[in-house]
C-alpha cells in the first residue's frame, strides 16, 4: 500500500484544466522530490495533496483513506513552506503548539512533543521569542519543529530553503535528510527547482515540465539516464552539451555522426531501435569529455576557462561548435591551446532530434 | 590664496532654488495655521475686544468664559444646554458605529480575499460600485425602509447607516491588506485546523493592527464630521454635534457672539485632531514584517 496516491487527478483553474488525469504514487517512508521550473505545476500538485487546492477530477489517498473531500487538518499531513509563514504575533512555543490546540491536545502532550521537536532542532533556547526576532534559518527551523509536533506520517515541503542564502541552504538541506533518517517511516514530499536538494535528498526525483511528469527515478537515473531532453538539460550543472547530428550504420554497427565528429555506438544501450540516417541529438555531461593526447575528437581550441576550484570548466570549440568541459581544479590551460577530446559511448545519451525522447 | 580641498560633508550652499522653496513652505504653512489662530485668539476674548477687530491679536483679557458657555449653556434652537449634548450624542453614535463597521470589513475583506468564496471578484466589485455612487441617491430609499421598519429616527438606524456606508470602504481597505499577506500564512492555518474564525481572530486579526488604526481613523474622524446622515436619520433626542454646531451658529438673537461659535467650533473639532494626533506613531508600523521574509 503507498504511502500517498494521487489517482487521475486534473485541477481546474478558472480558464485552464491541469493534469489532466495525473497519476503518482509515493511509498511509505520514501524521499520524493518534486523539481522542475517554476510553473511546472509542481507546488499545484503538492498543495492539491495538502488539499489546500480542491481538484476537479479523480481521488488523492494518504494513508490507505480516501482523502480527496477532507480539509487539510484531517489529512495527517504536515507541510513547510518557503516563506516559513510562522504566525507573527505568536512566540516560536504558540507557533509551534497552534495545531495541537486547535485539535484540543491535552495540555502536559502539547509540552512534551514542543520540548521533543525542540530539542531535535536545537531550537529550545528560542522557544519564547517571536519570529521577527529570529534569523532566517532559524525561522525555518522553527516552521519545521511546527511541521515535527503534528506526528503527521506524510511532510510536505514547499520550496522551503529558497529564502535562505547558500550556506545555510547546504546546512539545513543536510538537517532535513538527517531528520528523515531519524523519523524513519516518514513520507517526505519534497518541491524544489533546485537541482542540486534534488539530487542530494531524494530517493526519486519526479521532473516535471508545463503540468506534466517528464520522468520518475532515482537520483542516479535522472542524472545518467534521462528520458528526454528536457530532463537531460535540467538536471546537470553545467548543462549537459547537446550536439545535432545523425545516425550512420556502417555495418560494424550504428555510429554517431556529426560533420568532422563520429562516435561508433557499440558501447551504448538502446531503449529502441534507431532507424538508418535518423536525425538524433547526442547529449554528454561535460565530465563525461576527456582531455587526451590522441582522442576521438581532435582539433578542438581552449575559448574560456572557468577554474572553480575543485574542479574546472573548460569551454572549447572546432569548426562544429562550442563545448563545455569539466576536468580536474588543477588543470592549467590558457585560451588559444589546442586539445583533443575523448568521449565514451557508454556515457552519452542520444535523443531523437524530433521527439525530444531518450533513443 | 588657500584653495579648499574637497573632503567629508558636502557643504550646503544657500541657493536661490532654495530660498523659494522655503519661502513657499513658509506660506502654505501660515494659510493653514492661519485661521486655527484667529479661531483661537478669537475665543479666548470678551466680545468687547472682538469689536475693536484685531482679528489676529492675542487677548488683552484672555477668558474661557466663551467655552465654557459654548459648551454648557450655548442655545442651539430653543434649548440652551450648549454643545456637551451633540458631543455625546456624537459618542454614543460614534463608539459602536466604528466599532461595527471595522469589524464588518475586517471579516468582509478576509472572506473576499483568503477563502475565495465563490464569486467573490463580482461582490466584491458591486460593492465597490456602491463606495461611487453619491449617497444622496440612497438618502429617501432608506427613509422609506427606516419608517416601514419602525426604527427612524433613532441611535440604532444612524448606527445602521453609517456602518453600511462605511462597508465599501472598510471591506477595501481589509481586503487589500489580507491580499499582501503571504497566502502561505492562512495555508499553514488550514493545516494546523484552524477554521474560519479560529484563524480570523487568532492569526489574521493580531496581525490586522496597522489596518485596524487606519481604519480608525478614517472612520472616526469621517462619523465624526458627518452632518446629513445625523441630521436625516438620528432623530431630534441624538443630533450629533455637528448639527447642533450648525444650529448653535444660526440661532443667534442680537449680537452674533463670535467667540461662542468659535469656541464651539473648536470643541466640535477636538475629537479628529486628538486622533490625528494620537495615531501618528502606529501608521507607520509594518507589523507583518519579519514574519515572513528573513
Amino acid at each position: 500500500m503507498s504511502a500517498v496516491s494521487v489517482r487521475d487527478i486534473s485541477v481546474a483553474f478558472e480558464t485552464v484544466r491541469v493534469f489532466n488525469g495525473l497519476s503518482l504514487d509515493f511509498e511509505a517512508g520514501e524521499f520524493i522530490v518534486l523539481l522542475g521550473p517554476s510553473g511546472c505545476g509542481k507546488s499545484t500538485l503538492l498543495n492539491a495533496i495538502a488539499g489546500l487546492m480542491d481538484i476537479s477530477e479523480g481521488q488523492i489517498w494518504i494513508g490507505g483513506q480516501n482523502v480527496t473531500w477532507e480539509e487539510p487538518k484531517d489529512r495527517g499531513i504536515a507541510m513547510v513552506f518557503q516563506s516559513y509563514a510562522l504566525y507573527p504575533r505568536m512566540s516560536v512555543r504558540e507557533n509551534m503548539s497552534f495545531g495541537l490546540k486547535m485539535a484540543k491536545t491535552p495540555k502536559p502532550e502539547i509540552e512534551k512533543r514542543v520540548k521533543q521537536a525542540a530539542e531535535l532542532l536545537q531550537i529550545t533556547h528560542l522557544l519564547d521569542r517571536r519570529p521577527d526576532q529570529l534569523s532566517g534559518g532559524q525561522r525555518q527551523r522553527v516552521a519545521i519543529g511546527r511541521a515535527l509536533v503534528r506526528d503527521a506520517a506524510v511532510f510536505l515541503f514547499d520550496e522551503p530553503l529558497s529564502n535562505l542564502d547558500a550556506q545555510l541552504r547546504n546546512e539545513l538541506r543536510v538537517e532535513i535528510k538527517r531528520l528523515h533518517a531519524r523519523l524513519g517511516k516518514t513520507t517526505m514530499i519534497y518541491v524544489t527547482h533546485d537541482q542540486i536538494e534534488a539530487m542530494t535528498l531524494a530517493d526519486r526525483i519526479v521532473v516535471m515540465k508545463d503540468q506534466l511528469i517528464q520522468q520518475v527515478g532515482s537520483p542516479s537515473e535522472i542524472y545518467h539516464r534521462p528520458a528526454n531532453m528536457f530532463v537531460a538539460g535540467f538536471v546537470g550543472s553545467p548543462q549537459m552539451n547537446f550536439i545535432k547530428g545523425r545516425i550512420e550504420d556502417t555495418g560494424s554497427g550504428p555510429i554517431f555522426v556529426s560533420g568532422q565528429r563520429r562516435l561508433p555506438l557499440h558501447g551504448y544501450t538502446f531503449t529502441s531501435t534507431p532507424t538508418s540516417n535518423q536525425d538524433v541529438v547526442l547529449g554528454v555531461r561535460p565530465e563525461h569529455l576527456r582531455i587526451v593526447e590522441l582522442g576521438a575528437w581532435p582539433e578542438f581550441s581552449v575559448d574560456v576557462v572557468e577554474p572553480m576550484g575543485a574542479d574546472t570548466v573548460i569551454w572549447c570549440r572546432d569548426r562544429e561548435g562550442s563545448l563545455q568541459v569539466r576536468t580536474s581544479g588543477d588543470i592549467r590551460l590558457s585560451p588559444g591551446e589546442q586539445l583533443n577530446l575523448g568521449i565514451d559511448a557508454a556515457q552519452v545519451s542520444l535523443f531523437a532530434a524530433d521527439s525530444g525522447e531518450r533513443l | 590664496m588657500t584653495t579648499v580641498i574637497p573632503q567629508g560633508s558636502r557643504p550646503r550652499r544657500l541657493t536661490a532654488g532654495r530660498i523659494g522653496i522655503y519661502a513657499f513652505l513658509i506660506t502654505a504653512a501660515l494659510f493653514f495655521t492661519l485661521p486655527l489662530w484667529i479661531m483661537i485668539v478669537t475665543s479666548l476674548k470678551p466680545m468687547d475686544e472682538i469689536r475693536l477687530g484685531n482679528i489676529l491679536a492675542w487677548p488683552a483679557n484672555l477668558t474661557f468664559d466663551a467655552w465654557v458657555k459654548a459648551w454648557s449653556s450655548a442655545c442651539t434652537g430653543l434649548e440652551c444646554n450648549g454643545i456637551s449634548v451633540g458631543f455625546w450624542n456624537s459618542v454614543r453614535i460614534l463608539i459602536p458605529s466604528v466599532i461595527l463597521s471595522i469589524a464588518a470589513g475586517a471579516i468582509n475583506g478576509y472572506a473576499l480575499s483568503l477563502w475565495r468564496v465563490r464569486g467573490a471578484n463580482l461582490l466584491f466589485g458591486i460593492l465597490l460600485l456602491g463606495a461611487f455612487i453619491p449617497y444622496q441617491v440612497f438618502l429617501y430609499p432608506l427613509v422609506r425602509i427606516f419608517s416601514t421598519t419602525g426604527i427612524y429616527n433613532s441611535l440604532l438606524c444612524i448606527i445602521i447607516v453609517h456602518v453600511i456606508f462605511g462597508l465599501p470602504t472598510m471591506t477595501l481597505l481589509f481586503r487589500n491588506y489580507y491580499t499582501g499577506l503571504p497566502i502561505e500564512l492562512f495555508k499553514a492555518a488550514r493545516i494546523d485546523g484552524g477554521g474560519f474564525w479560529t484563524i480570523f481572530f487568532r492569526v489574521m486579526l493580531p496581525m490586522s493592527t496597522p489596518m485596524i488604526v487606519v481604519a480608525a481613523i478614517l472612520q472616526v474622524t469621517g462619523i465624526w464630521n458627518d452632518f446629513i446622515f445625523g441630521l436625516t436619520f438620528a432623530g431630534r433626542e441624538n443630533l450629533p454635534m455637528t448639527v447642533q454646531l450648525n444650529n448653535i451658529v444660526h440661532s443667534t438673537q442680537g449680537e452674533r457672539a463670535y467667540n461662542v461659535d468659535m469656541a464651539a467650533t473648536m470643541l466640535a473639532a477636538l475629537v479628529p485632531l486628538v486622533v490625528y494626533f494620537v495615531s501618528g506613531r502606529w501608521f507607520v508600523r509594518g507589523i507583518a514584517a519579519g514574519a515572513v521574509k528573513g
